[in-house]
């Protein structure tokens, strides 16, 4: 069961991620969108949308710390356990409320503004509700156990097992100990990766950064070959004619 | 010196008849899809008015277009690449659909279906294209035809509140004291596109052999900059497929040597299409120009002359066909741009350098000539009324010459001075030197330039060279090779029935064929089985 849930079920999870994003890069340029809905709506989303960009950067960072720095890195260096527990806790509950204040409005967006609901699709019912429950259970973790709570040291056991899946070799049961919050949002986390390359999420691999060194203006040569010259209406009447004749 | 061809028109605007034909048959070629029901890549609007979307010229509040900046560089007015960049979460001067409007439709159902013996007459309700909600229609892509509506909301017009309050004050809009004359837009593509030079993905661009400004719509990721870049508001969202499109010049008719659609059914055959030659490395130059109303001058100096051997040189050395070479020298573009120099570029002031010109229209002046009490066939009338009487054609000049009423007045004076030559000539067949005289031009001149003002034929008025010569065998190979669609086979422009069935998420349903909702595994367009991963096509 341990070994299902903690290694098959990540690895599948990670497979689809990547098979599904070149999948979709190959057939799907066409869909490659962030699908703006800013002409139907804007009050709302020129608050949610910042909120909820700027709130999701900080959590992917202090994701990226939390799983990927060893805590024995950041000793080495010199940040304390408590300066990086305070910074950690602190930080995320942060990012974390403008994350959700940001997705709840975008959220109430889709249902008070008829142009919106109109326009969502099931695809973005999904991921929202898979950003929402991931949300909830994230700030759990955070607010509930480590800034209310007791305090889970997950370094020492979630970014172990987490790390261990780039060598192959994830230990389950660090995983199996993890209180059921932080069981829960990984595998959340997992599945949600699984459904990434299906939804709008594919634009945040187009962030346009490019566009900070490229010259104003593009020219493009004419690809293929051009539009085939049409023949006149009488042509086609004199060939039409010509060919009943013969 | 780096010589390139730009496919341009050119608009005379007395003759257009506010019949919005072009803009009808332009929505049925391009965007009568689901996503694009607001959106006309040809409008008409009607002159003094707010246009289409609302107050789109005033670019203080929508920042489309260039500026100078303090140190006389040329900068997008939406702001420099960084603070574009960090507004890309919300744009904040991203029109809504509000300033556009809201798209309806009837519900006619309730006409056909009404039983006999009503005795209220039924009624169809307008209805939201968008949400199918009842709404009630409050304003229009032309709202304003003939002037509707003109006295409570033209005065905010911004052409008019840029103009000199004193004479801004004396515009009337009362019904017989106004001015009018319709201004049909398309996108202008410009020498220096603003739209281009703000996509953020690289996926607008302009053709670099005849200029023409598109979207790559499969690498458009809907950033929405190119909206709020164009000044002229000519690159729309369509929110169906989340990617901008815009007016595409009619390129596949273009590329074959036809008219674009809006140009081919234009009711008034006011329309012009032609080749200019220009000097893409002096296009930077004239966009940045200090004094706004140089710019005119500016950008008819990066144009380069088709007769001069020098520039027929050049061009024969890019490897322009000579097709292409004799279609510049014939195109009447050239010549009401450069030859006579009437034809003048809607809103300079933008620095984009657009490439639909316009003959400014004389009616206006006629008619105040008329309101004076004087003779609208005496040309000294006319003359006089042009100095004299400022209001209209100080309103022209904040459209078509960034304010510089002396510039329009001198196109009004060849185009009265046109009318009085071509009339004495033709009531009592004497020549009226002294008109000649008065706008600098000979008798022939002015007589060519009626003709091809007033009489020219389709092929005088469209002289479009087809896409290069050299790939015609290319291209008779390949029809020759199949039966279908000549275009269809690999590698070829065209795409095969899978290939669109795929990229525009085709469904096949019922033995039909459409875009739109499907089940989760449904068959796809193509016959192959597959997870339905599209996030446009869920509706219907
Ligand atoms: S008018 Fe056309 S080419 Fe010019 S900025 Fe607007 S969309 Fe671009
Ligand atoms: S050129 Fe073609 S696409 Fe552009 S406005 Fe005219 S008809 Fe429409
Ligand atoms: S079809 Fe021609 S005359 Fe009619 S509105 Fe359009 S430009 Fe004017």
């Amino acid at each position: 069961m341990n070994t299902l849930i903690w290694i098959v079920v990540p690895y599948a999870c990670l497979a689809v991620f990547v098979v599904g994003h070149v999948w979709r890069w190959r057939h799907d340029q066409f869909g490659w969108t962030t699908h703006t809905s800013q002409l139907l709506e804007s009050r709302i989303l020129r608050l949610g949308s910042p909120l909820f960009h700027l709130g999701a950067f900080g959590v992917i960072i202090g994701h990226a710390m939390g799983l990927l720095v060893p805590a024995s890195l950041t000793e080495k260096i010199g940040v304390s356990e408590h300066v990086y527990h305070a910074t950690a806790v602190w930080g995320g509950t942060v990012t974390g409320i403008m994350l959700v204040a940001g997705l709840a409005l975008l959220i109430a967006r889709r249902f008070v503004n008829g142009r919106v609901r109109r326009v969502t699709t099931t695809m973005d019912k999904v991921l929202y509700v898979a950003l929402a429950s991931m949300v909830i259970l994230g700030m759990t973790a955070t607010l509930g156990t480590n800034l209310l709570g007791e305090g889970y040291d997950y370094r020492e056991t979630i970014a172990v097992w987490f790390r261990g899946m780039f060598w192959f070799s994830p230990q389950t049961d660090l995983m199996a100990g993890a209180p059921l919050v932080y069981q829960l949002h990984a595998l959340g986390g997992f599945l949600f990766l699984a459904l990434w390359p299906f939804t709008r999420l594919v634009h945040v691999w187009s962030a346009p950064l490019a566009y900070l060194w490229r010259p104003y203006v593009v020219y493009r040569a004419r690809r293929g070959a051009p539009a085939a010259v049409a023949p006149a209406p009488a042509t086609v009447r004199d060939r039409g004619m010509h060919d009943i004749r013969h | 010196m780096r010589i390139r061809a730009q496919v341009a028109m050119v608009m005379n605007l007395d003759k257009c008849i506010g019949c919005h034909t072009c803009s009808v048959t332009c929505k049925q070629t391009w965007t009568n899809r689901e996503g694009t029901e607001y959106v006309w890549f040809n409008n008409v609007e009607t002159k003094p008015g707010i246009g289409y979307p609302k107050h789109y010229e005033d670019q203080e509040r929508w920042k489309g277009g260039w500026q100078l900046d303090a140190k006389g560089r040329l900068v997008l007015r939406s702001g420099g690449r960084v603070r574009r960049l960090s507004r890309i979460f919300a744009n904040p001067d991203l029109p809504t659909l509000d300033d556009y409007y809201e798209p309806a439709t009837f519900d006619k159902d309730v006409l056909v279906s009404a039983p006999a013996g009503l005795t209220d007459t039924p009624v169809k309700q307008p209805r939201s294209a968008l949400t199918g909600e009842p709404i009630s229609l409050e304003w229009g892509a032309n709202w304003e035809d003939g002037l509707g509506g003109a006295h409570e909301r033209a005065g905010t017009d911004p052409n008019i509140t840029a103009m000199a309050s004193d004479a801004a004050a004396r515009v009337k809009f009362e019904f017989e004291k106004t001015f009018m004359f319709h201004l049909p837009r398309i996108c202008e593509h410009c020498l220096n596109p603003a739209c281009v030079s703000a996509c953020p993905s690289g996926a607008m661009y302009k053709r670099e052999e005849d200029g023409i400004v598109l979207v790559d719509q499969d690498r458009c990721r809907g950033w929405r900059m190119c909206v709020t870049a164009c000044p002229y508001k000519k690159v729309y969202v369509n929110h169906a497929t989340g990617k901008a499109e815009k007016c595409t010049f009619c390129f596949p008719r273009i590329e074959a040597g036809q008219p674009t659609i809006c140009s081919e059914t234009c009711v008034g055959r006011l329309r012009y299409l032609g080749l200019v030659f220009y000097d893409e490395d002096a296009v930077l130059a004239a966009a940045s120009v200090q004094d706004e109303r140089d710019l005119l001058a500016a950008q008819r100096k990066v144009f380069l002359d088709p007769h001069d051997p020098e520039t027929v040189r050049l061009a024969t050395e890019a490897g322009l066909p000579e097709e292409w070479v004799l279609a510049a020298q014939a195109s009447p573009v050239w010549r009401l741009i450069s030859d006579y120099q009437i034809a003048l570029p809607l809103h300079p002031e933008y620095r984009t350098l657009p490439m639909v010109w316009y003959v400014p229209p004389l009616s206006p002046v006629l008619d105040a000539v008329g309101a004076a009490g004087l003779d609208d066939t005496d040309a000294d009338d006319v003359f006089h009324t042009i100095r004299d009487l400022r209001i209209p054609v100080e309103y022209l000049a904040e459209l078509f010459t960034a304010g510089d009423a002396d510039a329009v007045a001198g196109v009004l004076m060849k185009l009265a001075a046109m009318r009085s030559y071509m009339r004495a000539r033709t009531l009592d067949g004497t020549v009226a030197e002294e008109l000649c005289e008065a706008v600098g031009m000979t008798g022939q001149e002015i007589e060519s330039m009626y003709r091809l003002l007033a009489i020219a034929k389709y092929d005088e008025r469209y002289v479009i060279p087809t896409a290069y010569s050299k790939d015609a065998a290319a291209l008779e190979a390949q029809a020759a090779s199949t039966s279908d669609c000549s275009l269809d086979c690999a590698g070829g422009p065209g795409m095969t029935e899978a290939a669109t069935a795929e990229r525009f998420h085709l469904v096949a349903e019922g033995g039909q064929t459409r875009p739109g909702r499907r089940s989760l595994f449904a068959r796809r367009g193509d016959g192959r089985l597959g997870l339905s991963i599209d996030p446009t096509g869920e509706r219907s």
